[in-house]
């Protein structure tokens, strides 16, 4: 891997293997000490040209915990808001020194651009570009669905595994949804089995070659016992005439695809709900649903930061790191035991 | 400096080969009695002879961006590209909305010589689609404006097309309309299919195109009006003109170069070189606006020659303006998908970039028959050579070809405009540079 830039250009190996090194970054994050030592000196750039605090505080975290020096850089507020801002911004960054940029853009495609148009000698991790894609998301899902549905809520080793069999409901405005696309193809990669679910208007035109089922029923498609049910942020705005007019109110919306107690009384005893999160509440899912034992958001926060570790280890130090290379391998390069115990400070 | 050329061995419409003279800005004779005396010769064996090359469709952005292009840089590449006269799209700025701005860029074209400029004037003020400009002023002024286009915006109130439409018919005026439905393609970004659902681009559906089309047919036949439709791209928009020609409508459409070629799978590197309005569309689409070109439906081929600045096209794909050079590959692309498949003559390929385009719009001299008395507006082109596209060794003066580092049959080997040449050997000449003998 020498960028990453959408959840499909990883091979299931490629994505396994990012699992697995997540799996022992989290190891390490329940000790008291959580930095490690591997990529000292080694500089990473949050170029964040659309607010995200959440996202940019798991990357710079993760950056952090691997002893990274982090510059963060915000477009949004400074005169900075055309394309050639994005050239003029890379070659700053490449005249510091970036080993990585991690980028956020509102433009689908931008992180792309970066990495292709020779601005920048660093790896290029895309943290969401419009309605393209967001592919640790999609990674940090994965992540959170093996520990439940493969790994019996982290009480098995799951090394090695993918989410062959798993049946996933994706709800909500699949359209505009940058983690849509990332899920349906990373899950697809990785042997699941996924459902979209969405009022007509909020499926792309073209999601038909998608390696995804279509319903336009929730109800229908929870009654089929869904594995997990992954919940989507609709933008209120949508409704709206200048916003499209996606669907008639909000109130329509949530009777229709929102997820309430009484759904969620639905799913089989085994299934999670996942959102990515910030989450309206009375729109998409009711407080019911989101704070109820199966739901694992809190839990995809925290994973979060061990998978961006791993992808930032991945790019930046496991150059030559090959899926199959031996445990050995890994404790030399991340200081850390595969079983999870540290080797040295 | 020699006035008098003898092309020599030349394939007038790629038929039999014979001697063409061309003396003071005329053909004056053909085969035998076509004498070298006192003329430059040249040596034209295998070459095809064309009509001199008429755009019906060019942006030369002049006068407001003049750091993309200018009249003398877009009619120099329009000369290098086989062309001896192009229309010039009302898009400046100020708009060509005026009298004051089309007698401006008509003069500019004639002091440039490089090829006969015919703007194209507004059809609403400011290209605003409020209200009519003066669109007599403009026909009656030194410009003789016939075309009148509101490109890159479409006439979308249908009163103020039906108005303009019926307006033009008291001096034989056309509207070009460029069809896009406003608000089916807001933010759009490209062709609304599998791909733009992959690369999460906002996508421009070909309804939106298409339900303007069929309006405007409607509107054309209701009024009696003649109406041209813009660089059509979709399958369906092929459809329609095919069913309002059966029916009689006085409509004539152009296809570009581009989509006789490229698809929206061009998109997926998110090159900004591919992004254009209308955006490149599917396979499907290209196979359907070949056809029509083939079958008659589609009259002409356009450029729509759309230069810009670097800095408009080096930056991420939405923020990248739409558009993309065309006048000197034109002809090459038209080789490549219709002469070379066997689906256009060399004829044929005269009818669909000279003789049909000058007739659209009024261009009297231009797009005439090869033939003794005929105004001297001739192209000889070279169909067995071929070369890659080096956009930075353009005439044009902006870089964004779509086909840069792509390897196109054929080559302009001159291009004479009234008698004189602006190309020879296909390089470009200075007029007053003292050619020949
Ligand atoms: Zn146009």
């Amino acid at each position: 891997m020498r960028h990453l830039l959408s959840a499909g250009d990883l091979t299931r190996d490629e994505a396994v293997l990012v699992l697995d090194t997540a799996a022992q970054m989290a190891a390490t994050q329940a000790r008291e000490i959580k930095k490690l030592p591997t990529l000292r000196g080694r500089t990473v750039v949050n170029l964040f040209f659309e607010d995200s605090t959440r996202t940019r505080i798991s990357f710079e975290t993760a950056a952090k915990r691997l002893s990274a020096d982090v510059i963060n850089f915000s477009a949004k507020g400074s005169s900075v808001s055309k394309g050639e801002s994005l050239k003029d911004t890379a070659l700053t960054l490449q005249a510091m020194g970036a080993d990585a940029v991690v980028i956020r853009h509102h433009a689908s495609g931008a992180p792309h651009t970066l990495a292709h148009a020779g601005w920048t000698h660093g790896a290029v991790v895309n943290a969401g570009d419009g309605m393209h894609q967001h592919p640790t998301q999609a990674l940090l899902d994965a992540f959170t669905l093996r520990r439940h549905l493969v790994g019996d809520g982290g009480r098995a080793d799951v090394t090695g595994r993918d989410l062959a069999g798993a049946h996933v409901a994706i709800v909500g405005d699949v359209l505009h949804s940058r983690v849509a696309r990332s899920n349906v193809q990373l899950l697809h990669t990785l042997g699941a089995r996924v459902t979209l679910v969405a009022p007509p208007t909020l499926v792309p035109v073209g999601a038909g070659t998608w390696t995804a089922d279509v319903s336009y029923d929730l109800d229908e498609t929870l009654a089929t016992g869904p594995d997990a049910v992954m919940m989507l942020r609709v933008q209120r705005e949508r409704m709206s005439s200048a916003g499209g007019g996606y669907f008639p109110s909000p109130l329509e919306y949530t009777r229709a695809y929102g997820l309430d107690g009484r759904r969620l009384a639905v799913l089989p005893e085994h299934a999670v709900v996942l959102h990515p999160g910030p989450m309206n509440r009375g729109l998409e899912i009711s407080a019911d649903a989101a704070d109820s034992p199966r739901a694992v958001i809190v839990e995809q926060v925290a994973n979060g930061v061990a998978v961006r570790m791993a992808v930032l280890y991945l790019l930046l130090a496991g150059g030559d790191q090959r899926p199959g290379a031996d445990a050995e391998d890994m404790e030399a390069r991340t200081g850390v035991r595969t079983d999870g115990t540290r080797v040295h400070a | 400096m020699s006035t008098t050329y003898l092309l020599r061995g030349v394939a007038p419409l790629g038929g039999d080969r014979t001697d063409v003279r061309v003396e003071d800005g005329v053909v004056t004779a053909l085969g035998a009695d076509a004498t070298a005396d006192g003329a430059t010769v040249v040596d034209g064996d295998g070459l095809v002879l064309l009509p001199g090359l008429v755009d019906l469709h060019t942006h030369l952005r002049e006068p407001g961006r003049e750091d993309a292009e200018t009249v003398a840089s877009g009619t120099r590449a329009a000369a290098a590209g086989g062309f001896t006269a192009v229309h010039a799209m009302a898009n400046t700025s100020p708009v060509q909305d005026t009298a004051g701005v089309v007698e401006q860029v008509w003069r500019l074209g004639r002091d440039a010589g490089w090829a006969e400029v015919r703007p194209v004037g507004a059809v609403t003020v400011g290209l605003a689609g409020e209200r009519l400009a003066e669109l007599q002023a403009m026909a009656r002024s030194a410009a003789a404006v016939r075309v009148f286009s509101d490109d890159g915006k479409c006439v979308d109130d249908p009163v103020l097309m039906r108005r303009a439409l019926e307006y033009v018919k008291a001096f034989d005026g056309v509207i070009a309309q460029h069809a896009q439905e406003p608000r089916l393609t807001e933010g759009a970004q490209m062709h609304e299919g599998v791909v733009s659902a992959e690369l999460g681009l906002t996508g421009w559906p070909a309804v939106a195109e298409e339900a303007i089309i069929a309006r405007d047919v409607l509107l054309a036949e209701h009024v009696g009006s003649r109406l041209h439709v813009c660089h059509l791209s979709t399958a369906g928009s092929v459809e329609i003109v095919r069913w309002a020609k059966a029916r009689g409508i006085a409509v004539t459409a152009e296809v570009t170069p581009h989509h006789l070629v490229l698809t929206d799978e061009s998109a997926r590197g998110y090159d900004p070189r591919f992004k254009v309005n209308p955006p490149l569309r599917t396979a499907e689409d290209v196979e359907a606006v070949r056809a029509g070109l083939e079958d008659g439906t589609i009259d002409v081929v356009a450029t729509d020659h759309a230069p810009h600045t670097r800095e408009d096209k080096d930056c991420e794909w939405a923020a990248a303006a739409f558009g993309m050079t065309g006048l000197e590959t034109a002809l090459s692309v038209v080789q490549a998908t219709m002469v070379d498949t066997g689906r256009l003559t060399w004829a044929d390929v005269a009818r669909v970039l000279s003789h049909t385009p000058a007739a659209i719009g009024r261009v009297a001299g231009q797009g005439r028959p090869v033939a003794v008395g005929e105004p001297a507006n001739l192209t000889l082109v070279d169909p067995s050579a071929r070369r890659t596209v080096v956009p930075e060794r353009q005439a044009t003066a902006s870089v964004n070809s779509p086909f840069a580092g792509t390897e196109l049959p054929g080559a302009v080997v001159a291009t004479f405009l009234r008698g004189r040449p602006t190309v020879l050997d296909g390089v470009l000449v200075d007029a007053g540079a003292g050619v020949g003998a």
